[in-house]
């Protein structure tokens, strides 16, 4: 088994979402121990935690409040990386909390995520959590979906209850951007269709949660069509064995290089062909998304940090000027003309906010063409113009070099996220 | 490097990939970089990631030790030939020198781990360094896990878990007033089972003190800790020779070790596949102290 997974086993990025007591923590909570993933002192101290408080039950919620301040307020205030493997798959869940006002860690933990995972208790039905919640993972392009229906044990495992909420939740999604959806009636707390299929609910004919979790294929999700290689480092060593050594150090953002491509660098527009990729001491035929590698040329041309090899006849937009969705993380409002550091794959720039086209209603979807400014956890259409040209693509075709952060520069704080328009 | 032609990448080629685009990306952005290296296995591991991140340059910044003065010497080997085949600079911010010095103080109740604190933070502020790679996993402990990969330390060095910026994609924010610094931690998704089979795939070279060896060992607070000039028998105490191995290294006052008969790499990650008790709670007692112990550590500047 541990073969299997040095060498089969790949990696998949989750997040989770959910209202306040839909048990989501619990669900995690059960994930972890039924593969696994915690030990026995860890579970030792979250059942003398809550003996000492006074429950009737293991809080497995403990296991996941993390800081002083969460289990003093038995709250979720930050996004939390947590980790678990099968013999197929290794997993990282990025715990985000539910409240509204923590939007911004909802799309800080949705940011890197394969799938989303949004939880809802079967008794309330969807609420305007749930459906904020499935707009969010859709604005970040999150490309698979589960919406997990839990707390089916408190409705006696209703088949129409949970038909109900399946159906009202597929309407709201068509008019979202979700390529990939799975409802699954589950109890977290019984282990219902978490781990194995329930025997409560014959007439659900799905796969349990962990099932879908594993077998899901996201290979395909990643842009193997457009080459992206945004220079990270420069690798020039400068010693005997290799003086005329020069690589170009960075992570694959997109598409498939090979030695023998003819490509070009941008900002210069200088034009070359791939000599040889090489991953540590060893040259590999081909690279794609995620890998970091170097790349060397045949050629002697300028490259710095900050610019990027595609290929000649598919580039990125080259442009100062950004039609972006953000998602505002401060309290400080983002308002027309505030200067602002942008970084945008290796390169980072300075730039000055135009104007704010709409606020977005990440409940209703209704677009709010009279907001002139944003405030913290909110999201609008906002276009920027920045002091040198940025390598872009619309954030749809790829999440790489379609996404910005916005750095204020008095402080350094990161305040906002961008996604660029199409 | 395994690729496929399903364009897949296996979980440790992806984490690989990740940690070196963050030691690229601080090597970049960061004027006066530092590896901070105990010499355990997840240092060993960064030293091997930042290797590849480079080569075939040199890893372009130095590493630094903190000398706790109860280092085992197998671990002080180990440092020395890494540093001395990747021919990088080490610098040692001794402990007993701090308190030479009256950096720190040493009241013979404080432990030498949280002595690290004001020794390591010391050495940062004289040697100027803006960043400070440290070897930090966000599976070892639950303050570490709500932990950013670039985590911001102000001025005193303090860490503050409710302040924290956000994280998003692989965009790290790296902006930083005088006189602060970055934590930066390139194997925040690695777990300790990855860190394993990484080394085992790797053949990296670690302490012999991981694998299985016979040891004079005094059994204290149900830890197995190595008889040393440090560490000797109290009252009521004895010392008794066992198979054993360490799980993690720290100092030896504080670090225990489990019996084992796990000789190899394979044997290791066999035996850590199915341990059910987490590395520090089986062999640190620095993090028994409280349920936030390594919070409230970490609060102050610890890494």
């Amino acid at each position: 088994m541990t073969d299997l997974i040095e060498r089969e086993a790949d990696l998949l990025r989750f997040a989770t979402a959910g209202s306040v007591d839909d048990g989501k923590s619990t669900l995690i909570g059960r994930l972890l121990l039924d593969s696994k993933a915690i030990f026995e002192d860890q579970l030792e101290a979250v059942e003398a935690t809550s003996q000492s408080r006074g429950y009737d039950y293991t809080d497995l919620a403990l296991l996941t409040d993390g800081l002083r301040s969460e289990r003093e307020q038995g709250i979720t205030i930050d996004v939390a990386y947590r980790y678990f493997a099968t013999p197929r798959r290794k997993f990282i869940i990025a715990d985000t909390p539910g409240h509204v006002q923590y939007t911004r860690n909802m799309v800080t933990g949705a940011s890197t995520a394969d799938l989303g995972l949004v939880l809802v208790d079967a008794r309330q039905g969807l609420t305007e959590q749930s459906r904020r919640h499935a707009v969010l993972l859709s604005l970040l392009r999150v490309p698979h979906l589960v919406l997990a229906v839990n707390k089916m044990d408190l409705v006696d495992f209703d088949q129409k209850l949970f038909e109900k909420i399946d159906a009202e939740f597929t309407t709201f999604a068509s008019r979202l951007n979700i390529p990939d959806l799975q409802v699954i009636p589950i109890s977290a707390l019984k282990g219902d269709n978490v781990v194995t299929r329930s025997q409560q609910m014959p007439w659900y004919d799905g796969p349990s949660l962990m099932h879908h979790l594993e077998h899901l294929h996201i290979a395909s999700d990643r842009d193997l069509r457009d080459v992206r290689f945004p220079v990270q480092y420069v690798i020039r060593p400068k010693s005997d064995d290799y003086h005329d050594y020069r690589g170009y150090a960075g992570q694959v953002a997109g598409g498939v290089l090979k030695p023998g491509d003819e490509v070009m660098v941008l900002p210069s527009g200088m034009t070359s062909t791939i000599a040889g990729i090489d991953v540590f001491d060893q040259e590999v035929p081909e690279a794609f998304a995620p890998m970091s590698v170097v790349v060397r040329l045949t050629d002697d041309v300028d490259v710095s940090r900050g610019d990027m090899i595609c290929r000649t006849k598919n580039m990125p937009e080259q442009t100062q000027d950004l039609d972006a969705m953000v998602c505002w993380m401060t309290t400080q409002p983002l308002r027309p003309r505030q200067k602002l550091a942008i970084k945008h794959t290796t390169r980072t720039a300075r730039t000055v906010v135009k104007n704010v086209q709409y606020r977005l209603d990440v409940n209703t979807l209704h677009r709010d063409q009279d907001a002139s400014e944003l405030g913290l956890n909110e999201i609008g259409r906002v276009q920027l113009r920045v002091t040198q040209p940025l390598l872009v693509d619309s954030y749809e075709r790829n999440r790489t070099t379609g996404s910005f952060i916005l750095i204020d520069e008095a402080t350094g704080v990161t305040v906002g996220a961008g996604m660029v328009n199409s | 490097m395994s690729t496929h032609a399903d364009y897949r990448l296996s979980q440790l080629d992806e984490l690989e990939a990740e940690s070196i685009h963050i030691f690229r990306e601080a090597a970049a952005e960061f004027e006066k970089p530092v590896l901070m290296f105990s010499g355990g296995k997840d240092s060993i591991t960064m030293m091997r990631l930042a290797e590849k991140a480079f080569f075939p340059a040199r890893i372009p910044f130095p590493v630094l030790q903190v000398d706790t003065g109860f280092d085992f010497p197998e671990v002080l080997a180990t440092r020395d030939n890494w540093v001395e085949r990747l021919g990088v600079r080490l610098i040692v911010a001794s402990v007993d020198e701090a308190i030479k010095n009256g950096i720190v103080i040493d009241d013979g109740k404080t432990s030498r781990n949280r002595l690290q604190i004001g020794t390591l933070l010391n050495a940062i502020e004289v040697e100027g360094f803006t960043a400070a790679f440290g070897g930090g996993r966000r599976d070892e402990e639950k303050a570490r896990a709500k932990e950013r990969i670039y985590s911001h330390r102000d001025e005193f060095g303090q860490w503050d878990p409710k302040n924290q910026r956000p994280e998003l994609w692989a965009l790290y924010n790296g902006r930083l007033h005088e006189g602060e610094h970055m934590r930066v931690f390139p194997l925040s998704n690695w777990t300790e089972l990855d860190i394993w089979h990484y080394i085992a795939r790797e053949q990296i070279e670690i302490p012999s003190i991981y694998f299985a060896h016979r040891r004079k060992v005094i059994p204290r607070d149900g830890m197995l800790l190595s008889a040393s000039e440090a560490v000797q028998p109290k009252a009521g105490e004895s010392v008794e020779e066992r198979l054993v191995r360490f799980r993690t290294v720290g100092d030896m006052t504080l670090t225990g070790c489990v019996e084992s008969d796990a000789d190899s790499y394979e044997k290791i990650i066999a035996e850590i596949a199915v341990a059910r008790v987490t590395e520090r709670g089986a062999t640190r007692g620095d993090d028994r102290f409280s349920e936030a112990a390594m919070e409230d550590r970490k609060k102050e500047g610890y890494f």
